[in-house]
């Protein structure tokens, strides 16, 4: 099953703890992450369902290209990794 | 009277109290939150006590956070998010020709509904979306008939870069009416609790646009607009290229060519009792975004703008660039003593209706908003 993790900078606002979370796009595994700890979407996600512009996530240390609608694919033992962009600080 | 002054700063809430002295009351900063985050409002609701901040994280958005407890203490509560944009609606912003984000960018203005309405709270943003919530902050819901006039779509940015809603007024004489100012794109109001707009700002003047649309309300860029609360015909507005007037409850507006020492600014108070009396935090130009020759001064006339007073005592008057933004500047329920703090981290408190005043701090972060309350 995939393992998400979340920035540390983001657990000052809302606690996010390392999840295991099923799913086969990226789009899959966070709404599985969101359903348990619901806060966490508007956090990450903007009013659109997109990942927020100053955030990013990696799919096995690789960037998402699809930022709109999350279609990249996870694999089954897939590391998504939640991170603030380097920019918007 | 108040004694507690709440001020949203781009690193956190600062909470300031008048605390009694001798040889004489001072003001001091007697709380901070949400240190290091960028609060861009506050409001404190005098219906209920409950307090109200908004703060706009870089990376993870803009989030609104409410104390039922005066401040003390925090909860998260909604933020106003917009709808699903409609696959392939071409809504642009008109200068920059850039998609409009249909997501909250800022929360520009934060006002309590009318007393009847208790748990009512409006909000403006960034990029000129107004929301209403009906259970203090629980839920708020995109006032559609305003998103949705084909002349929001005209609305431009200025500073800002995307238009937006930061100013608010509810009619106390009747709920249903609220008028509301956008930079850019005039002034709006409702008579029907947002189910109708029209744009009223017949008579304001853009001098940033060419001759033939100067007059034309739907570009007007109303810096700041307040309503007299014991004649809410009267209403007040700091606009980019001078102060104007309306006393017809927005039918109408005047230019108002007396203010001194300039005409440029953001911020605007109206006396709660007198609706003549109005203070002014001037710039220099839009092209010069500082204090005239380096001087702090606040503008209060008390004749509906016939002149204006130039009030200095206690404001520095050599080499002092504060630029004092729309939101920063107050006047408490007595209408005698008010607070502006600035850019630079300056905040000054009267207790005079402006005839002096006392530095508070010089050393806060830019001040973005404060409120008496």
């Amino acid at each position: 099953m995939p393992r998400v993790t979340f920035t540390q900078n983001i657990q000052r606002h809302v606690p996010c703890p390392p999840a295991s979370a099923d799913g086969r796009t990226v789009r899959e595994v966070l709404e599985h992450v969101f359903a348990t700890n619901p806060r966490v979407r508007e956090y990450v996600l903007d009013d659109q369902g997109a990942v927020r512009r100053h955030m990013v996530v990696f799919v096995n240390g690789r960037q998402i290209r699809d930022r709109a609608r999350l279609s990249d694919p996870v694999p089954a033992d897939g590391e998504v990794c939640v991170m603030q962009a380097l920019s918007g600080g | 009277m108040s004694t507690r002054l709440f001020v949203a700063t781009r690193k956190g809430l600062f909470t300031i109290e008048r605390r009694k002295g001798r040889p004489r009351a001072r003001w001091a900063i007697t709380r901070t939150q949400f240190l290091a985050d960028n609060a861009s409002m506050v409001l404190p609701d005098r219906r209920d006590g409950s307090v109200y901040t908004a703060l706009g994280h870089g990376h993870f958005g803009v989030k609104l956070h409410r104390s039922k407890d005066g401040g003390r203490t925090w909860e998260p509560c909604a933020t106003p998010a917009y709808p699903p944009k409609p696959e392939g609606l071409d809504d642009r912003e008109p200068n920059s020709g850039r998609p409009i984000p249909w997501n909250t960018e800022l929360v520009w203005a934060l006002e309590a509904g009318h007393a009847s309405e208790p748990g009512t709270l409006w909000c403006g943003t960034l990029p000129g979306g107004l929301f209403r919530s009906r259970d203090r902050g629980s839920s708020w819901q995109l006032v559609e008939a305003l998103w949705n006039h084909p002349k929001r779509r005209e609305w431009f940015g200025g500073g800002a870069e995307l238009p937006g809603v930061h100013s608010i007024c509810v009619d106390p004489r009747d709920p249903r009416c609220v008028r509301v100012a956008v930079s850019c794109g005039g002034v709006w109001m409702t008579r029907d609790g947002g189910a109708g707009w029209e744009c009223r700002a017949q008579g304001m003047r853009a001098a940033y646009m060419p001759a033939e649309r100067q007059f034309d309300p739907h570009v007007q860029d109303p810096h700041h607009m307040v309503e007299s609360p014991s004649n809410p015909d009267v209403l007040w507005v700091q606009h980019h290229n001078g102060v104007f007037r309306s006393t017809d409850g927005a039918t109408s507006w005047q230019e108002i060519k007396t203010v001194k020492p300039s005409a440029f600014g953001f911020a605007v108070a109206v006396h709660p009792a007198d609706p003549e009396t109005a203070w002014f935090v001037p710039g220099v130009s839009d092209e010069q975004r500082i204090p005239a020759k380096g001087r702090v001064v606040v503008a209060r006339t008390r004749n509906g703008g016939e002149n204006f007073q130039v009030l200095t005592k206690g404001l520095p008057q050599e080499h002092a660039y504060d630029l004092t933004y729309r939101h920063a500047l107050d006047v408490d329920e007595t209408g005698d003593r008010l607070a502006f703090g600035t850019t630079t981290g300056s905040l000054w408190v009267s207790e005079n209706q402006g005839d002096s005043w006392e530095a508070v701090s010089e050393h806060l972060p830019p001040v973005y908003c404060l409120r008496f309350g």
